[in-house]
C-alpha cells in the first residue's frame, strides 16, 4: 500500500488522498496576453522530476503541498502553504 | 503449410530471415526521422514509404519494437466516438484495420466481436443515446440495446450486478473488435524494412538540433543524424521530447494499468466496457481474460504496476460474473498514457518547422494505429495537416477550439 504523509494527520493510505497537480503561479489576468493566459489555462509540465504539488487529505479536508519525484513516484516531503523553508 | 513447417523441422539453423534488418551503422543523414518504433512510428513509416515513395526513413526505438503502450494496450479496435472529428478518424482506421492481415501477409488474429459500452444509469442511457445518434449520422453500426440484447450476448453476466448497479442498457457497436498488439508492430516494422526504411533498435534520442524555427537534426546515444523532418510517435515520454524543441503541451502523463487472467476455454465472445464498474474486459484467442479500469489518480512517468488495482478491478469483474471467483490472475503491467484535457489526440504540425506531433494518445491510441500512420505520413509528405487530423492540431488549446472527447472515454477516467 502506497503511504502520504498528511503534515496534520500523519502517515495514511494515499487512497484517502486527493491529487490536484502541480503548483502552478497564475499570470495577472488583467495584464496578460491571450496566448499566456491559455498557455497558463492549458500547458502542463508533463516532464518527470521533483515536482511541488497540491494535495488534499479527504477526510480532514487538509490541502497541503507534497515535493514528489514523479519518475520514482517517492515524496521527498510535505508541508502546509507557507511552511516552506 | 505443412510443408512449411517440415523445412523448420529439418533445417539445423532458422529457416526465415527475421522480420527486419539489423542496421549495424546509422547514416549521415536521413528525409525523415521517426522517433518511438511503437505501431504509429512503424506504421508512419509503412506508409511514408508505400504511398508516398519516401523510403530514406530511419524509425528510432530507444528500447524494443512494440514495447511501449502498443504492447501495453488492451488490444480494443472500435469506432464509436462522440466528436465529428473523432468518429470520421476512428471510422477510417477501423477500415484499415479489416485488410492488414492480409496486406501484411501475417495473422494479426483480428477478431470482429461486438462491442457492449453497459450503462448502469439514467445519465449514462442518455450519453449512449448521443453517442448512438452521432454515430448513426456517420454511418457507423451503433446502437442503444437493452438489458435483454446483453444477456443474450453474454449470459454469464449478472445483470443486476451485485445488486448495487443493474444494468439498464447499453451502446451496441458490432464492428467492435480485438487484435494482436505486437504483431502490429511487426506488421508494420517489416513492411516499412522491406521497402526501405531503417529501424534502428536501442538508440536514444538525446537531443532535437532546431535552427531558425526549423529541424535540421537528431543527436542519438549512437551519433548525430541530419534531417529535417522528425515524427515524434512516443506515447508516455512526449513531454521529454517536446522539452527538447521547446513546444509547450498541454499533455500529462498518467500511469493506465491492465491485467490478464489464465487461459480458459472460451466463453465471452463480446468486449464489454463498463464506466460506473470502471472495467473493460474480453477474451483473447489464447483464451485468457484482458482486463483494463481507469487512469491510476495522480502523475507518474514511469510503468510501475500497483497492488490496488487488480484488488480493485477484480471486485468490479466479480460483480458482474461471479463466477470467476476462482480465475487466477497470472500479469499485471502499466503503460504511460499522454493525456489531453479534451481527451483527444495531438497531431500534425507545430510551431517548429519540421517537427511533427503524433501524441496525446492517451488511453485511445492502439485503434488508431492504421490511420495514425497514413495520415502523419501524408502530413510529412505534402507539409501541411491531413484533412482527417485538423480538429487535433496543437494550436486548438490557444485558440480554445477543443474537440471534447470525453464522453466517448471507454471508462471514467
Amino acid at each position: 500500500m502506497k503511504l502520504m504523509t498528511c503534515p496534520v494527520n500523519g502517515t495514511r493510505p494515499v487512497s484517502e488522498f486527493v491529487y490536484w497537480g502541480e503548483i502552478r503561479p497564475m499570470p495577472d489576468p488583467d495584464a496578460c496576453s491571450d496566448d499566456e493566459w491559455a498557455a497558463y489555462v492549458f500547458n502542463r509540465n508533463g516532464a518527470p522530476g521533483v515536482k511541488k504539488e497540491w494535495w488534499c487529505h479527504t477526510p480532514s479536508n487538509t490541502w497541503f503541498i507534497a515535493e514528489r519525484d514523479t519518475e520514482k513516484d517517492f515524496v521527498l516531503r510535505t508541508y502546509l502553504f507557507g511552511d516552506d523553508r | 503449410m505443412p510443408w512449411r513447417l517440415l523445412r523448420f523441422g529439418l533445417s539445423k539453423s532458422h529457416p526465415e530471415p527475421r522480420m527486419f534488418t539489423t542496421h549495424d551503422t546509422l547514416k549521415p543523414s536521413y528525409d525523415v526521422v521517426i522517433i518511438g518504433g511503437g505501431g504509429h512510428g512503424l506504421a508512419s513509416a509503412y506508409y511514408l514509404a508505400r504511398d508516398h515513395g519516401i523510403t530514406n526513413v530511419a524509425v528510432l526505438e530507444k528500447g524494443y519494437i512494440g514495447g511501449g503502450n502498443t504492447g501495453r494496450n488492451t488490444t480494443i479496435i472500435r469506432s464509436n466516438y462522440l466528436t465529428p472529428e473523432g468518429v470520421k478518424f476512428y471510422d477510417k482506421s477501423v477500415q484499415l484495420w479489416q485488410d492488414l492481415s492480409t496486406e501484411f501477409d501475417l495473422n494479426l488474429f483480428f477478431s470482429t466481436r461486438g462491442h457492449f459500452t453497459l450503462a448502469h444509469t439514467d445519465s449514462a442511457m442518455r450519453t449512449m443515446r448521443w453517442r448512438a445518434e452521432v454515430n448513426k449520422h456517420y454511418g457507423i453500426a451503433s446502437e442503444v440495446v437493452g438489458p435483454e440484447d446483453v444477456k443474450r450476448a453474454t449470459p454469464q453476466m449478472d445483470l443486476s450486478c451485485g445488486g448495487h448497479a443493474p444494468i439498464q442498457g447499453a451502446l451496441y457497436h458490432a464492428p467492435g473488435a480485438v487484435a494482436r498488439h505486437d504483431a502490429v508492430a511487426w506488421g508494420y516494422g517489416r513492411g516499412a524494412d522491406m521497402r526501405g526504411a531503417e529501424i534502428h533498435q536501442q538508440t536514444a534520442v538525446t537531443g532535437i538540433e532546431v535552427k531558425g524555427g526549423k529541424v535540421v537534426g537528431v543527436h542519438t546515444t549512437r551519433g548525430f543524424i541530419a534531417t529535417s523532418k522528425v515524427i515524434c510517435a512516443v506515447a508516455g515520454f512526449t513531454p521529454r521530447i517536446t522539452d527538447m524543441v521547446g513546444i509547450k503541451t498541454p499533455i500529462y502523463i498518467h500511469p493506465l494499468q491492465a491485467m490478464v487472467s489464465e487461459p480458459m476455454k472460451p466463453w465471452l465472445d463480446s468486449i464489454l466496457v463498463s464506466g460506473s464498474l470502471h472495467i473493460y474486459v474480453s477474451q483473447s484467442s489464447r483464451g485468457e481474460l484482458v482486463m483494463g479500469a481507469s487512469l491510476d489518480p495522480y502523475e507518474v512517468q514511469s510503468t510501475r504496476s500497483t497492488l490496488d488495482f487488480p484488488e480493485g478491478l477484480s471486485a468490479h469483474l466479480l460483480d458482474m460474473f461471479p463466477f470467476l471467483s476462482h480465475v487466477k490472475v497470472v500479469r499485471q503491467w502499466a503503460g504511460m498514457a499522454d493525456m489531453t484535457p479534451d481527451f483527444a489526440p495531438i497531431m500534425g504540425m507545430t510551431p517548429i518547422e519540421g517537427f511533427y506531433l503524433d501524441s496525446g494518445w492517451g488511453t485511445w491510441g492502439f485503434k488508431a494505429t492504421p490511420v495514425c500512420g497514413k495520415t502523419m505520413a501524408w502530413t510529412v509528405a505534402n507539409d501541411k495537416p491531413h484533412e482527417l487530423i485538423t480538429g487535433f492540431s496543437l494550436d486548438r488549446f490557444r485558440n480554445y477550439a477543443l474537440t471534447g472527447e470525453k464522453g466517448a472515454a471507454s471508462v471514467g477516467h
